[in-house]
């Protein structure tokens, strides 16, 4: 048995297996304010084979391991908190299958969000997933695993509800299978089989999810965004409601800014809008625009600002440029639609409090059944004071979205321990059983749900 | 305090009343439009203050040069007669604020460019036609220190084009210009027009961007070789400040061998692109302004143009992709007349 180096290069390849100090550097830190953390060593298989071999030798050696897939989170998820094995995931990026008649698409972990929207793009014009507006490299996996949301998230909900089946690597380096592919057959549903919701939320703390099939949807050749804009934040709930009645939207987003300043104290609406013909399309902005809302424009508290073709991205990284130094985090929250003008107020509050220009963002998830609403701070990255400050407003927002009734989305290890004090005993118990059961070696992304 | 030099007694002797008769959007019985004026300038309330969509062309249409229009916007501020929903006032009031430091000013001691609030339209600026000419506004993140302000009659708001402007000119005017060619020609209808009638000071010459361009044309004209292509040409709500220049489109064209297409919607009879319309609080008017331009864009296909040519970017951008789907390419008069002198326009194919 030689070093864990050395074993490392014979399951992948020296190439790709480092300890080098500088490559370790640059896994030592997400975009976010967490602290770094270096690991000890990094590694990019390729298959699921070799992902396999790294477990068990972690697993024997009681070493910690992090996968990594996007590293986007910003939440410090893929921090290697007490070192260890860092696998990095992003060369297990083959798009294995797309069924066009059941719609869905069987991928490797490494898939990113760009690839799959190019893909699809080329070869399945007629197919969309539901694209989160994150970086183009974030990985579709990542993103399911922290109950992303898409551009498609109105109508389906979160990412992590359209997903088909998941191929498992256990931390003790079994395979298991889930969904229908379960049973040997296509990847094409989840149902109705028993729930296996054991990796979703955890953070990677319970497996690494090696392949998965995503549900696809049709692509409309038209598509578009409409943008409304109300004064009085308390107008928001009620708004969000009327549209999601129509069922007529793609996605619908609220947001307020403090820069640039056209949008402070506003409350603006971007609606995606497809359809395949004209009549169509004209149909649904009808519904929409004029008899939704219409009302709120004749009484001048409602303004309509227009329709532009195609689909510009959300992206909050935008706010990062806004403010000198480029680094921005968000605390993101799943919260009930009803709770957009207290998450405004209190949002704003705590930015001023902390002078940094406020962003506040609500995506509608579901018919109105939830959003998850993001607060975001910038910071430059180069004034550690700056990031002390968005630190601080981070947590100050993490009790925030407790204090009003959410639940905090993908939390970091300081909204994790919020969430870990209010859970209910029997499910604290049974999350501990589980992880007990899963990862006995407790190897998988320690630091993450620690205390459970 | 600036205040509009309105005469009453124009309108009283006014024999044409073309400012409403010849409007294209008011509804109005011709006999009734010197009184509704007349109601207006005496601070009464109208239902015009509430039927105008802002479209700007009763200032052209006055054969007086009395200025009704800013006359409708004063009085809409007054009685709080607001065009478009509140949040659309307030979102378009917060637009025009400088939020990223002070503009960096050089003396230029000539004449000067003034990109205003569209430095990112500087692709259009290229070539020999502006070969050594300084830009000021270059600079995305400081251009509202150059913004016009005028965009405000747009949303009854008078006062802050009042509050704001004479800090405009001031900003242009440390640059020690001795001529400013607009690139927005709603900035050269501001300074020529909407200045003298509330009495702010301009301290340089404003010269229409169309005009710097036709005289540019022809300084290059031996480079010129005719485009042989059939136009139309957008006309945007602020040239009716400045209908004297709007020669310049014609003789443009005609210099570079463009052939203007014959439309029933052209010079003084052209169509609103909508922009502002569609965001009108009056009940419809995302349809009225679809049917607009609907209208617009029909004239121009059975005209048989090719290539709409456009003023103001905030035009191009209601209409463009209307137009490019039905087959008429969009394009700025900058880039039509680099075209004509052998250059080849960001993104033309």
């Amino acid at each position: 048995m030689g070093t864990i180096y050395q074993e490392l290069v014979d399951i992948v390849d020296a190439e790709h297996v480092s300890d080098r100090p500088e490559e370790l550097y640059i896994y030592s830190f997400d975009l976010g304010t967490a602290e770094p953390h270096r690991p000890d060593y990094v590694v990019a298989p390729r298959m699921t084979q070799q992902v396999q071999e790294i477990m068990r030798l972690a697993n024997r050696e009681k070493v910690p391991v992090v996968p990594l897939g996007g590293g986007l989170s910003l939440a410090g998820l893929a921090v290697p908190l007490k070192g260890g094995i860092l696998i990095d995931l992003k060369r297990m990026d083959s798009i294995i299958e797309v069924n066009e008649k059941a719609r869905y698409a069987v991928l490797e972990c490494g898939v990113s969000q760009a690839q799959l929207t190019s893909y699809l793009a080329r070869q399945h014009p007629g197919l969309t997933h539901s694209e989160p507006g994150a970086p183009p490299t974030a990985t579709i996996a990542g993103n399911v695993l922290i109950h992303g949301q898409g551009d498609l998230a109105q109508p389906y909900g979160f990412n992590s509800d359209l997903v088909n089946g998941l191929e498992v690597v256990l931390p003790t380096g079994e395979v298991c299978r889930f969904g229908s592919c379960a049973i040997g057959v296509s990847w094409f549903t989840n149902h109705p089989l028993p729930d296996m919701g054991l990796f979703f939320g955890w953070c990677g703390t319970t497996g690494i999810v090696t392949k998965l099939s995503i549900r696809l949807f049709p692509a409309k050749r038209l598509r578009g965004v409409g943008q409304f804009v109300v004064d009085d934040e308390e107008l928001v709930p009620e708004i969000m409601e009327k549209i999601t009645r129509t069922q007529m939207a793609e996605d619908v987003i609220a947001y307020s800014r403090a820069i640039p300043p056209f949008g402070m104290g506003l409350q603006h609406f971007t609606v995606n809008i497809a359809a395949d013909s004209e009549k169509e399309l004209e149909f649904k902005q009808e519904l929409i625009w004029d008899d939704a809302l219409g009302e709120y424009i004749s009484r001048g508290v409602g303004g309509y600002l227009g329709f532009t073709r195609g689909l510009e991205r959300p992206q909050i990284s935008k706010t990062s440029d806004y403010k000198k130094g480029g680094g921005f985090e968000y605390v993101g929250s799943v919260m009930p639609i009803e709770k957009y003008p207290l998450c405004y107020r209190r949002g704003r509050e705590i930015s001023e409090k902390h002078d940094i220009p406020y962003t506040v963002t609500g995506r509608c998830i579901g018919a109105g059944h939830s959003m998850m609403f993001a607060w975001t701070y910038a910071f430059n990255r180069a004034d550690p004071e700056t990031m002390r400050q968005a630190r601080q407003a981070l947590h100050e927002t993490d009790d925030l979205v407790l204090e009003l009734g959410g639940v905090i989305w993908k939390p970091g290890t300081y909204g994790q321990q919020l969430i870990i004090e209010r859970l209910d005993p029997g499910t604290r118990e049974l999350m501990r059983r589980i992880k007990a059961v899963l990862d006995p070696g407790g190897i998988m992304n320690p630091g993450n749900w620690e205390g459970i | 305090m600036y205040a509009l030099q309105f005469d009453e007694t124009k309108c009283l002797d006014c024999h044409d009343q073309d400012c409403l008769t010849k409007c294209w959007y008011v509804e109005i019985d011709p006999n009734g439009v010197r009184e509704e004026m007349l109601k207006i300038a005496r601070g009464e309330d109208s239902f015009v203050l509430r039927e105008c969509v802002t479209c700007y062309g009763c200032e052209e249409y006055c054969p007086t040069g009395n200025h009704p229009f800013f006359l409708i916007v004063e009085r809409q501020e007054a009685f709080g007669i607001q065009p478009v929903p509140s949040p659309l006032v307030q979102r378009a009031v917060n637009l025009g604020l400088p939020f990223r430091g002070e503009p960096e000013i050089k003396q230029t001691n000539g004449p000067v460019l003034n990109m205003a609030a569209f430095s990112e339209l500087t692709p259009l600026i290229q070539g020999r036609l502006f070969e050594g000419l300084p830009v000021i506004s270059t600079d995305g993140r400081k251009m509202f220190h150059y913004f016009c302000q005028l965009m405000y009659l747009h949303y009854g708001k008078s006062s802050v084009i009042k509050e704001r402007l004479p800090g405009i000119i001031d900003t242009i005017a440390r640059h020690k210009p001795t001529e400013v060619i607009c690139f927005h020609d709603e900035c050269y209808g501001t300074y020529t027009s909407y200045c003298p009638a509330v009495g702010i000071d301009v301290p340089f010459t404003p010269v229409h961007f169309f005009e710097y361009l036709y005289n540019r044309l022809m300084e290059l004209k031996h480079l010129i070789r005719p485009v042989g292509l059939n136009v139309a040409y957008q006309r945007p709500c602020s040239s009716r400040l400045s209908p004297e220049k709007h020669r310049f489109v014609g003789e443009i064209f005609r210099l570079i061998g463009a052939r203007e297409v014959e439309r029933e919607f052209v010079g003084e009879n052209a169509l609103c692109c909508g922009g502002t319309i569609q965001g009108q609080r009056r009940q419809g008017s995302r349809k009225r302004a679809a049917a607009i331009q609907d209208k617009n864009i029909d004239d121009m296909k059975k005209a048989g143009a090719e290539v709409c040519v456009f003023n103001c970017p905030a035009c191009l951008q209601t209409l463009g992709g209307m137009l490019a789907r039905e087959g008429i390419r969009p394009v700025y008069m900058s880039d039509l007349c680099r075209l004509a002198i052998g250059e080849t326009p960001a993104g033309w194919r």
